[in-house]
């Protein structure tokens, strides 16, 4: 049955803390990190962008599981900074993991839910039988423009998963999406930060997408909140994921792991992905796993995940690559003035 | 650097392709077509380094070229991987973090860029064991 193979995250180690931020632009920082429930957030060194990220993850992977990088059929990078407009993030990481040149690879582009769009479509050429195993990325260095609600939170990080047939460590029992056209969110071609809608974004937006997709997930499954162990949804912010997780009836306790905005912050298309890589770090056989994304634009996506056996056998050494919360230790803390250098905000001549 | 230059050292540069002697055992970095000990009795073979090493030794670069003024003060050392071979890299750490003999594995990382508009030019770099 289709699963997940194996797979790996990666954060930078920089960060920088909402109260610089909001000392700077003369916010009350207990009040935004109040309202948001972030604290900090990661910030790419000067030298990463989504390509070395999405690299980084996808050796992350291919550390805990050998698997041979042959089989690797597709790769689908989803992100909204790809750091080219015209050629793909995708090429780079199939070189950089030896899965050339027998593949095909594209880039996504789904604001912050393109990384759950790229898993389900190495499940369905996995499924088909196109491919043996496809790999799938949600990765970004996100953009919000200085001053703007964003910049509080938009972070840097992604998660890579090997989707296939072979022992998978995790099965995908169902998907479903709950798509709209609804403008939350937007980024115009040649333009460096997105827009948003502010408020809009909230219930035209997240809720009715979230909620959405995954009332369908419980309609198709025939499950219920209590028949999972974990719950993972995009999180923005805090407040989002747990208002929106209360609103279906999941608990805090099956949110817990995955909710790793607090201190990590929104990696946008790597989001709700590294939330499912945090939450596996500690999945045992049997847990059951509920995951729906969330893209402005506007549309989510909604799995059933059921962790196997595979998890704990010979086949996979989790400890071969740092779990997400070894990659949110050991931060570097920088300024608002690094800050704005490691993200090129401001112009050199 | 022209496109087709950079490209044919891709495989290098990404994922340190390096060659080896079949007959010697001995591993070079960048990749030789002739080993110069065995000579026309050595037989060499692609060779994937495994990327982890030590620092050899190391400077603080505080005053660079334009194309990495923006990374200041920044470390860059003799690196030899435990295959044998040597090669100079970038260590991303902080200047303190450094030290001779210090244990290092390769990370993907941005290289540089032909200007505003040309492509970007990525490869490995090195970061401390932890």
């Amino acid at each position: 049955m289709v699963g997940i193979v194996t797979y790996g995250a990666y954060i930078p180690r920089y960060r920088i803390r909402i109260g610089e931020i909001a000392r700077v632009w003369g916010a009350n920082a207990d009040d935004i990190s109040g309202g948001l429930g972030v604290f900090e957030k990661s910030v790419p060194d000067l030298d990463e962008d989504t390509i070395t990220i999405s690299v980084e993850a996808a050796r992350n992977a291919l550390q805990r599981r050998k698997i041979d990088p042959d089989g690797i059929g597709a790769i689908y990078v989803g992100s909204e900074s790809h750091p080219y407009a015209v050629k793909p993030t995708a090429c780079t990481v199939g070189e950089a993991v030896g899965a050339t040149p027998v593949m095909t690879a594209a880039d996504y582009e789904f604001a912050c839910k393109a990384g759950t769009a790229a898993v389900q479509t190495c499940m369905g050429l996995v499924k088909s039988g196109m491919i043996r195993y496809g790999m799938a990325i949600g990765a970004d260095v996100a953009q919000g423009a200085p001053g703007d609600a964003l910049e509080y939170t938009a972070a840097a990080g992604g998660a890579a998963f090997v989707i296939g047939n072979d022992d998978p460590i995790a099965v995908i029992n169902h998907t479903c999406s709950f798509t709209t056209d609804t403008p939350d969110f937007w980024r115009r071609e040649g333009q460096s930060f997105p827009r948003h809608g502010g408020r809009f974004t909230g219930d035209p937006g997240y809720f009715k997408h979230v909620l959405g997709a995954a009332r369908m997930m419980f309609d198709q499954v025939g499950t219920v909140p209590s028949d999972y162990d974990y719950a993972v949804f995009h999180q923005p912010n805090a407040k989002f994921p747990q208002r929106v997780a209360g609103m279906l009836g999941f608990s805090r306790e099956q949110l817990a792991p995955g909710l790793v905005v607090p201190t990590l912050g929104n990696t946008y298309s790597g989001a709700s992905l590294v939330g499912l890589a945090a939450t596996l770090d500690q999945a045992k056989p049997g847990d059951r796993i509920f995951v729906t994304s969330f893209g402005s634009g506007a549309g989510s996506d909604a799995f059933d995940i059921e962790v196997t056996d595979a998890i704990t056998s010979d086949l996979f050494t989790p400890g071969a690559a740092p779990t997400v919360t070894e990659l949110l230790s050991d931060p570097i803390y920088l300024d608002y003035a690094l800050y704005a250098k490691h993200k090129g905000k401001i112009v050199m001549q | 650097m022209s496109v087709a230059r950079f490209w044919r050292k891709q495989p290098q540069r990404y994922n340190l392709i390096g060659t080896s002697c079949e007959t010697c055992g001995r591993a070079f970095f960048p990749p030789r077509s002739f080993c110069p000990e065995c000579r026309r009795d050595g037989k060499i073979v692609d060779h994937a380094f495994a990327g982890t090493g030590h620092v050899v030794t190391f400077t603080i670069i505080r005053t660079a070229s334009e194309a990495f003024e923006h990374l200041t003060p920044y470390v860059l050392a003799i690196v030899e991987l435990d295959e044998g071979a040597r090669l100079t890299s970038q260590i991303v750490c902080t200047i303190d973090e450094v030290s001779i003999g210090m244990r290092v594995k390769n990370v993907f990382r941005k290289l540089g860029s032909d200007g505003e508009s040309g492509p970007l030019y990525y490869g490995t770099k090195f970061i401390p064991v932890k």
